[in-house]
């Protein structure tokens, strides 16, 4: 049976028979590290490389096609490149702060790949308070874009990195609420926990319309946490050429794009674990042979094709609407969203209470 | 000053936008004073794309000097042209060949459809939004292949000569204008439904960058800035050329100021374009297509003035004869000039943002502000 989970076993069983247990723990560390940081970059490369060719296909012309089959080496080509190029700092710039501020965007998005359970059994770290981790982690980014936008000494940084301190602080509220919700049906912050208690449905069926609320403003608050289009106030480029990274060229350009797309990615694999049931195959009630038919499809395909999926519904997103005002952003998310999710937030713990849910 | 310290005495914010920047579309210089997001003051500083083309038309004869106009607003070339000639065929009363007028017409309205095509797609991009513009330049292209097809060239066209138009229509011509027409009718409400109905690009343009209709009227704004703000100012209907007083078309009038006024009138311009080719392209005229005119021009002594209506308002041409083959002196009034002018009233006190949602409207050829 093709299952990750199996191999990750064998390798722990592998690991501890041949060493001692602090050195096998130490090994794993170290598998653990350079898997994390090929999936930065293996994600990074095909995500831009999706991102172009869906604009692509939305905008009626073909995308990038001649580096490779389909243009799929292009990527891998501009990413030569960027390595390449001389990483400016420019005169006047706070020069630590400035070199400092893509790692910090960048080790923010790795880490929250930690708690992703990418398949059955194949997850980082399983830590009982994955939902908190995840939320409280992916703030840490806007320090960087607030640094990156400071230190850059450069007015258009400056006022890009003050949209997005603002942006990415208020839509955490909503995000966050509708993120509860889930927590509250499942009673646990643990992924394993949230995934095992959708094996019977996934919450967004189960759930009635209130989950399916919180899953629409939970898609459009991480929207703007990511800084996506029609959210993309922070690199606006008709108005302020490219924001917070307008000063930034080469390899430390790159790592913001990275972690762009890891931060999209990380954002729809949350989606999809709360409420799209994560690995879990779809599961209907009792229906045991339906079930069973959906589990020969093996996990790490369902959470690719979900997570994928609420991918491309952003891509969509970013290529159909034109962009927001920073007053109507702000709006948005404190006149609507967040009145919204607070009823929500009470109509689903009275669901949970009274056990209104399949 | 500024530039070294990079704020003003009251501790606001300078901000060049320009005269690189994405939104300005050209080598527009904008210096801003903010406070915060919210504008105090622009102050447009223009001159980076001089070229002198009053001072390059004074040493060329009245047959040369109509193609450097192709060189101010390049989007509606054509009508330069036309414009140009007009002024010479009324300095020595030339009649027109009825033939080369409607051909003339016809072009005028393709070009001006393609104009507003371009700046649908560019004003979209600057909110945000990239996908319109390659929808609009998909239609924009079958024009452009029209014109290619007939007289050579895409974009500055050089069609028209004084005394009519260079050479005959290509006998696909009318068919192929045809098929642009129905082509544009199937993909307009396409355009409708991508950019015109969608709630984040109302909320954008509405009540955004207003111009009342006396500040249109002092700051002279002309062409859909003006009748945005309910000026009437369409020269096709007040001061007619050619064959517009023959044919049927309304004068797009929107009452509000606002962006989203001037956007109605330019998306509602193209329409009403459609409609003048569709009464032209059956009735083109049989006979001549140029009139037999003399080799070298050479005006009477005088002054002469003409007026016609470009994608973006009144091109006026004011030529000064001493009756030889050169102009003594020649003069534009560009319509982007005085519609940038306008910019900084509409703009004060709303946010960056707000900035190119309004610029957009303007539709801005630079080279035509600076010429």
């Amino acid at each position: 049976m093709l299952s990750l989970e199996n191999i990750t076993n064998a390798v722990h069983e592998w690991l501890n028979a041949t060493l001692n247990p602090n050195l096998a723990l130490l090994s794993e560390f170290l598998i653990v590290g350079v898997l994390a940081i090929a999936l930065f970059a293996v994600l990074g490369l095909s995500l831009v490389l999706m991102e172009r060719k869906v604009a692509a296909f939305i905008q009626i012309r073909l995308g990038p096609n001649r580096v490779g089959p389909f243009g799929m080496f292009q990527t891998v080509a501009d990413t030569l490149k960027l390595i390449m190029k001389e990483g400016l700092t420019p005169d006047g710039a706070d020069k630590f702060l400035f070199n400092l501020a893509p790692y910090i965007v960048m080790i923010a998005a790795m880490m929250l790949l930690a708690p992703i359970a990418f398949a059955k059994g194949f997850q980082i770290w399983d830590i009982n308070i994955g939902v908190l981790f995840l939320t409280a982690v992916s703030s840490i980014s806007v320090i960087g874009i607030l640094m990156a936008g400071w230190a850059s000494n450069n007015k258009y940084s400056l006022l890009g990195a003050m949209r997005s301190g603002a942006q990415i602080v208020s839509y955490e509220l909503s995000a966050g609420l509708s993120i509860i919700t889930i927590v509250i049906l499942t009673g646990s912050l643990q992924i394993s926990d949230i995934i095992n208690a959708q094996a019977n449905g996934w919450w967004i069926f189960k759930g009635h319309i209130p989950v399916l609320i919180s899953f629409v403003i939970f898609i459009i608050a991480v929207t703007a946490e990511t800084n996506r289009a029609p959210f993309d106030l922070a690199e606006a480029e008709s108005e302020l050429t490219a924001g917070f990274h307008t000063e930034y060229s080469g390899m430390k350009f790159a790592l913001f794009f990275l972690a762009e797309y890891i931060n999209i990615f990380i954002a729809c694999a949350i989606g999809a674990t709360l409420f799209l049931g994560g690995w879990m195959p779809f599961h209907i009630g009792h229906w045991e042979a339906f079930n069973h038919i959906m589990d020969f499809i093996p996990s790490s395909f369902w959470f690719i094709g979900k997570t994928f999926f609420l991918i491309f519904l952003m891509m969509w997103f970013r290529w159909t609407f034109p962009r927001l005002r920073i007053d109507q952003l702000l709006n948005l998310e404190w006149k609507y969203l967040l009145p919204i999710s607070l009823v929500n937030l009470l109509v689903v713990a009275l669901m949970a209470v009274m056990g209104w849910y399949f | 000053m500024f530039e070294e310290l990079g704020t003003t005495a009251e501790g606001d914010m300078l901000i060049n936008i320009g005269p690189q920047h994405p939104a300005t579309h050209g080598v527009l210089h904008l210096v801003m004073t903010l406070n915060g997001e919210t504008i105090k003051k622009t102050e447009p500083h223009l001159g980076y794309i001089h070229r002198s083309i009053e001072k390059m038309c004074e040493s060329l004869t009245y047959r040369q000097f109509v193609y450097v106009t192709s060189r101010m607003d390049y989007l509606s070339s054509h009508i330069n042209n036309h414009g140009c000639s007009l002024a010479v065929e009324k300095a020595m009363q030339i009649e027109v060949p009825e033939r080369a007028q409607v051909i003339r017409v016809i072009m005028d309205e393709l070009t001006r459809i393609a104009s507003h095509e371009l700046w649908w797609g560019a004003m979209a991009m600057d909110l945000g939004a990239f996908t319109p513009f390659f929808y609009s330049f998909r239609e924009r292209e079958t024009i452009t292949d029209i014109m290619e097809e007939t007289c050579g060239a895409r974009l500055t066209m050089n069609y028209i000569c004084p005394g009519g138009v260079m050479m005959d229509l290509h006998p696909d011509f009318q068919k192929r204008v045809k098929s642009f027409i129905s082509l544009f009718k199937s993909k307009f409400d396409e355009y409708n439904e991508l950019v015109t109905g969608n709630i984040i690009f109302q909320n954008r343009m509405k009540g955004v960058g207003v111009l009342s209709k006396e500040d249109a009227i002092s700051y002279g704004c002309t062409g859909p800035t003006a009748r945005g703000s309910g000026v009437s100012s369409d020269i096709r209907k007040l001061y007619p050329y050619e064959v517009y007083s023959k044919v049927q078309f309304d004068e797009v009038l929107e009452t509000g100021g606002d962006s989203f006024s001037r956007y109605m009138v330019r998306i509602n311009e193209m329409l009403q374009s459609i409609k003048i080719i569709e009464q032209l392209i059956d009735n083109i005229p049989e006979g001549e297509f140029q009139a037999k005119t003399k080799a070298v021009l050479k005006l009477p002594k005088g002054e002469f003035y003409q007026r016609v209506e470009t994608a973006r308002g009144e091109l006026g041409i004011y030529i000064v004869s001493e009756g030889g083959t050169t102009p003594h002196r020649i003069k534009f009034r560009s319509p982007g000039f005085s519609n940038l002018s306008a910019l900084g009233h509409m703009v004060k006190g709303s946010k960056i943002g707000d900035l190119v949602a309004t610029m957009g409207t303007l539709d801005l050829v630079i080279p035509d502000i600076d010429r």
